[in-house]
């Protein structure tokens, strides 16, 4: 510290936890991260599933009666929430890849249709899965 | 390994050198696989919906799998995917594992356990397709 003695009025980069995070960085954490940490783990359900199909159908019939049961339907419908979020926040991420939507009202307006899309996804395949 | 006469330390001499030119490889693997999944996702999710509309469980999965496409857009599924999460999971361990030797540790892991649940998903879904 070579100026301790005269305290400068320099502005600090606000740190993560004070700085209150805009929609899009959370969605960035929540959305593609976290998400994306939780369809690795859901890739291993799958993999299990299809397995479990080659083994034959005893083996089959259980897997699917963990699948089916409450529990599994829960898990089934959080994969399938994080994986709408994940698609609709990717295509936003591969629009910023090309130079696009950086103004901010674009970005706000993302944000919504990232929310938007990721709900009415989810909505429509449990529909017509249940239908 | 080093020339013995020179006193510069490896990071002075790597200093202005530029790039190592391959940094560009996983950003981009991580683009492409994300633009051939959207498709893939889709397929997958409207096979999985399908699926739970029709009948029979057991007989509906080897019917549906069976199907030449559904059979080739499963593998690519199954490839792709676990490829994408791999580098995904990458960029997570380098963020934030500070300890070099353990970061290499988790994404070596990753990396074995993704191209082996991989390998196991695509075999599985040919031994349905051709009757195991």
């Amino acid at each position: 510290m070579a100026n301790a003695a005269k305290p400068t009025s320099r502005p600090l980069s606000p740190h993560l936890q004070i700085y209150r995070l805009p929609l899009a960085a959370v969605l960035s954490i929540v959305a593609s991260r976290a998400t994306g940490i939780a369809l690795s783990l859901g890739l291993l359900m799958l993999t299990w599933w299809v397995t479990s199909a080659a083994y034959g159908p005893d083996a089959y019939d259980m897997a699917m009666s963990y699948i089916a049961s409450p529990l599994g339907l829960l898990i089934l419908f959080g994969f399938s929430l994080a994986l709408s979020l994940h698609l609709c926040n990717g295509i936003r991420h591969l629009l910023w890849d090309a130079g696009r939507n950086f103004e901010i009202g674009e970005t706000k307006r993302g944000n919504i249709y990232v929310i938007i899309g990721a709900i009415v996804l989810t909505a429509a395949a449990w529909l017509l899965a249940l239908a | 390994m080093f020339a013995s006469n020179n006193l510069r330390s490896p990071l002075g001499r790597a200093r202005g050198l530029g790039s190592a030119k391959e940094g560009l490889h996983h950003w981009w693997a991580q683009r492409v696989t994300s633009i051939a999944l959207v498709p893939l996702t889709i397929w997958f999710v409207a096979g999985i919906v399908h699926l739970a509309v029709g009948g029979e469980p057991y007989e509906a999965f080897m019917g549906w799998i069976a199907n030449p496409c559904n059979a080739t857009l499963m593998i690519l599924f199954l490839g792709v995917s676990f490829h994408h999460a791999q580098l995904g999971m990458q960029v997570v361990y380098e963020d934030y594992i500070a300890c070099h030797s353990w970061r290499t540790a988790a994404i070596m892991l990753t990396k074995f356990a993704a191209y082996g649940f991989a390998a196991l998903g695509i075999v599985s879904t040919l031994i349905c397709c051709f009757g195991g």
